[in-house]
């Protein structure tokens, strides 16, 4: 069971992109089949970094304060709900304001949809879904005091957008110390193959090419040095 | 024979794949009537899972967080598994061959057919021209059947199964060093370890709940070394990274245990004390230096030089390893050679110390346990040797010299029939059409069956082959037991029958064997009694199970073998006496000389090809292409490669290009990332015919777990869009 004061936390620094947290998200019994969370690949060709949106929750939700239909609630609790299906009227500037990119507009719906909190869980002392399944712990729901033990991380809920500093009941999780992470496989190669052609196989002194092969692949039991480099 | 007789896409309307996105039933709320506590029917992890059941119909899942391995923790494909059950392209009839593919028969149809073509082959050919395939994702009740069935009702030596292409090079090798082929520890010892090596394992995608197992420990301050040519998602946070050039797994071990001899970071007391031949590791490792093993591997040398510092010195560690350094025609020598790095300092069998290969298919370890390989009888026995032949033949009560001798292996099955010495085969939950390497010689094989039959639940591309289709049962519709990766025997039980007139599995395989004329071997009328006797047959093995019942699998959330008696409750950690399992309880060294791959590069293959998983689907996508949300997480292969190689090519992102080895040709769109070698491309391998990554892939096996070396070929990249240049005469 889960306690009044247990808290969301999220780590993209841990998400591993299987997308479990979404999947699971759309088979939550309210849901039926449409995931009310996504997850953000930030550039594949770079890295595979990817990151769960969820619904942050702020305190003064900036979503609710551009809506010009008055369709976006937040409740005692402070859950920020998806747009009231009678008042919404499908304007995106929920979308475009939001400073996490939360929100989603369901064209077909003409509904901008959210995630919750699994207010239909947690209501019933359930973890949310999407922290329930999550396998690398880049979504945690759990107690402040637990996380700070258990992590090295430091929780974070209050965040600035230029001018507009907006406090959020989701917090997430940062280091302390600031690094610049080489993600290029490149950067741990040896430094003479990092000049090298791809395409040339015949490495200078490559000792292994002609005693390779378990089987007599002629192909690969000829003489190595005759066969020509790729230039 | 087994030629296809309509075309592909006649089968894929009537028989799928095709994407069920919703439950039978739409989305409504629906209240279950019962929760059934099981576990997923997909990798070796087994997480926990609660199904919602319906009037006998599953209607979705709910976390199972009391299960300790997982806690309540999934990956996608578990979270939507369910929805193979009510699936549109469920079989529930048996199937017979006709002039329009399939049409439904009855049972006694299926059977009598079968049964008349097993006799008529075996008695024209020999009795080991009849094989027998099965798989690693299916019970222990099922596996110990499958070997039962093939000796004493086929009475063929050739029955063998999928796991031939998975985990045997970590079996053989582990049998070698250890004595005994399991892994070392229960995962709960990972956040225990200062240093946690991960060697070609792709762990957060193909096992992504074992992902927090490694990070909790290195919230607890431990550092992570990942050995992968391409940086996957595990290796993104690691602290040190060797993106080693495929096939050069041994060679870069050899490398650090070069370093560690030389600085002294060796346990002496263990090695003299409990381990025999580390003279020999001593001589085959003195030649690689920093230099060499750079030169071979790609890897900096002072990385080499920083990974044996790290594993060197560490007090606590564990090293996981999976199908990247197995799948090799090197890959026991490259599991041996790591086995070295852990017995080198004598971590192993203490809590955070240790070792393990993660199996990666449901039942991976127990489904090599129970005799459905070529080589074993029940209990982990040798079918070789005298003793445990006579053991298991006065146990079944037949005479030793009734029981087959070692028969062939997956692959050479394969090869064997495309030879024209096997005529005939039944296979159950093996899609080799899809997984074996080489596709185009695995269907010249098929099409020369003289007669197939297989049991399954979908209709498999594998299965399209086929004279006759028994509609088998899906992992829910079914009682039975698996062992997971960390050893440990887990219980599933049967959350609902089969659809239609679908029958599980083991009946089917009981009633052939009946028919066969051996029915009295096979008189079980419920799981439970086959489990039952397989631990009974398995007391005195080297895989002991016969302390284990099903009540106490409930209770114990799982029991890790060896149990060799009722009041004994399992044994999560192995070695903790630091007895090994041979003779003289001493463990084994092996000196590892390098080997490259059996097909270099060369000018006209110039780039390595290695193929693997995405996190989505599960092996040959039987189950998982038919699951919508799967599919669209992933949809078609695609072709990773570095930017530098692409630049070189000039290949743009997402552009359709060929891929060329000396066995076939593929289609399939570049995906361009930083997070590979540039001297080597990925192609995932979950898919069949023209998108098929096995079509390029080289049938060559290990010489000792006749593994095939899916990780390493090679392979030339082709632009499609290129006119081939003319000679222009001088």
């Amino acid at each position: 069971m889960i306690s009044q004061t247990d808290e969301f936390f999220v780590d993209a620094s841990r998400c591993i992109g299987c997308m479990a947290c979404v999947q699971a998200c759309g088979e939550c019994d309210t849901h039926r089949g449409k995931p009310m969370i996504h997850l953000e690949t930030i550039d594949r060709r770079s890295g595979v970094q990817t990151t769960p949106v969820i619904c942050m929750h702020c305190e003064d939700p900036t979503c609710a304060k551009v809506c010009p239909a008055d369709a976006i609630k937040q409740d005692d609790e402070g859950i920020v709900h998806s747009a009231a299906k009678p008042r919404c009227v499908s304007c995106s500037n929920c979308v475009l304001a939001c400073p996490f990119g939360v929100p989603k507009m369901e064209i077909e719906m003409q509904l901008m949809m959210k995630c919750d909190m699994c207010y239909d869980r947690t209501s019933v002392g359930k973890k949310p879904m999407c922290a329930t399944v999550c396998p690398s712990g880049a979504l945690y729901f759990g107690s402040r005091k637990t996380i700070e033990k258990i992590r090295q991380e430091i929780p974070v809920n209050e965040f600035r957008f230029g001018e507009q500093v907006v406090r959020t009941q989701v917090s997430l999780m940062t280091t302390t110390e600031k690094q610049s992470l080489e993600m290029d496989v490149m950067g741990f190669l040896a430094a003479d193959l990092k000049e090298e052609d791809p395409l040339s196989v015949i490495r200078k002194g490559a000792p292994d090419v002609a005693v390779a092969c378990i089987c007599d692949d002629p192909i690969i039991t000829e003489d190595s040095s005759q066969i020509p480099v790729i230039l | 024979m087994a030629h296809l007789v309509i075309n592909e896409e006649d089968y894929i309307r009537r028989y799928g794949p095709s994407l069920n996105y919703t439950p039978e039933s739409g989305w409504k709320t629906e209240q279950a009537d019962r929760l059934v506590k099981t576990h997923c029917c997909f990798c070796g992890v087994q997480c926990g899972i609660q199904l919602k059941v319906k009037n006998d119909r599953i209607i979705g899942f709910e976390p199972w967080e009391e299960f300790p391995v997982n806690q309540g923790k999934l990956c996608p494909k578990g979270i939507k598994r369910y929805l193979q059950n009510e699936h549109p392209d469920r079989l529930k009839n048996p199937l017979i061959r006709c002039e329009s593919g399939f049409r439904s028969a009855e049972w006694e149809e299926a059977m009598e057919r079968t049964v008349t073509a097993i006799q008529s082959i075996q008695s024209r050919y020999g009795k080991d021209a009849f094989a027998f395939l099965g798989g690693a994702s299916m019970t222990n009740e099922k596996a110990y059947l499958n070997g039962k069935f093939a000796r004493l009702a086929l009475e063929t030596s050739n029955i063998d199964y999928n796991g031939r292409l998975c985990m045997v090079s970590a079996g053989a090798a582990n049998k070698m060093a250890f004595g005994i082929d399991r892994s070392a520890n229960p995962w709960s010892d990972i956040p225990k370890a200062e240093v946690v090596l991960l060697a070609g394992t792709n762990l957060s995608e193909c096992f992504p709940v074992l992902t927090e197992h490694v990070w909790k420990a290195r919230d607890n301050g431990g550092k992570i070394i990942v050995i992968d040519p391409r940086m996957t998602p595990i290796a993104r946070t690691c602290d040190l990274f060797l993106p080693v050039r495929p096939g050069t797994d041994s060679a870069l071990v050899n490398g650090i245990l070069h370093i560690m001899i030389l600085e002294g970071w060796v346990d002496e007391d263990f090695i003299r004390n409990h381990t025999n031949g580390f003279d020999r590791v001593r001589e085959s490792v003195h030649s690689w230096t920093p230099a060499r093993t750079q030169q071979v591997t790609g890897v900096p040398a002072a990385n080499i030089v920083k990974a044996a510092e790290l594993w060197g010195n560490a007090r606590t560690s564990i090293l996981l390893h999976a199908r990247g350094i197995e799948h090799h025609t090197n890959g026991v020598d490259n599991v041996l050679n790591y086995i070295n790095l852990v017995l080198t300092t004598g971590r192993i069998g203490r809590e955070g110390c240790g070792y393990g290969t993660i199996t990666g298919q449901g039942n991976g370890q127990g489904g090599r346990e129970h005799g459905q390989r070529c080589n074993q009888l029940p209990g982990g026995r040798d079918i070789n040797d005298a003793k445990h032949r006579n053991e298991i033949a006065d146990f079944w009560g037949v005479s030793e010299s009734e029981l087959p001798g070692e028969g062939l292996t997956a692959c050479e099955i394969i090869d064997a029939i495309e030879d024209g010495k096997i005529k005939g085969l039944l296979s159950i939950s093996f899609n080799p059409l899809v997984s074996i390497p080489d596709s185009r010689r695995t269907k010249a094989a098929l099409e020369k069956l003289e007669f197939f039959a297989c049991i399954d639940f979908f209709l498999s591309e594998t299965g399209r082959h086929a004279d006759v289709i028994f509609a088998g049962s899906l992992q829910a519709e079914d009682e039975g037991t698996v062992t997971t990766g960390e050893g440990r025997c887990i219980h599933l039980p049967n959350s609902i029958p089969p659809p239609g007139n679908a029958r599980v599995d083991w009946k089917i395989i009981c009633e052939l064997a009946e028919r066969l004329g051996k029915g009295q071997f096979f008189d079980f009328r419920k799981s439970e009694e086959i489990f039952t006797e397989l631990c009974a047959a398995s007391k005195g093995g080297p895989i002991d199970y016969s302390g284990m019942n099903y009540q106490k699998l409930e209770e114990d959330f799982g029991i890790f073998w060896p149990c060799p008696n009722s009041n004994h409750s399992g044994t999560p950690r192995l070695f903790e006496d630091r007895c090994f399992f041979f003779p003289d309880g001493k463990a084994r060294f092996h000196g590892i000389d390098h080997r490259g791959p059996a097909e270099e590069v060369d000018a006209d293959y110039p780039i390595y090809l290695t193929t693997g998983r995405v996190v989505s689907q599960y092996l040959s996508g039987n189950q998982t292409r038919r699951i919508g949300d799967l599919v669209d997480q992933y949809p078609k292969p695609l072709c990773e490669m570095h930017p530098k190689l692409a630049d070189r090519l000039g290949i743009l992102d997402a552009e359709e290009i060929r891929v060329v080895t000396r066995r076939g040709t593929m289609l399939v769109p570049a995906q361009i990332v930083r997070t590979i070698r540039p001297d080597t491309v990925f192609i995932p391998y979950h898919w069949p015919g023209k998108q098929s990554a096995n079509q390029l892939t080289n049938r060559v096996l290990d010489p000792i777990s006749k593994i095939p070396e899916f990780k390493v070929c090679a392979c030339r990249l082709e632009k499609i869009h290129d006119e081939p240049k003319k000679e222009v005469p001088s």
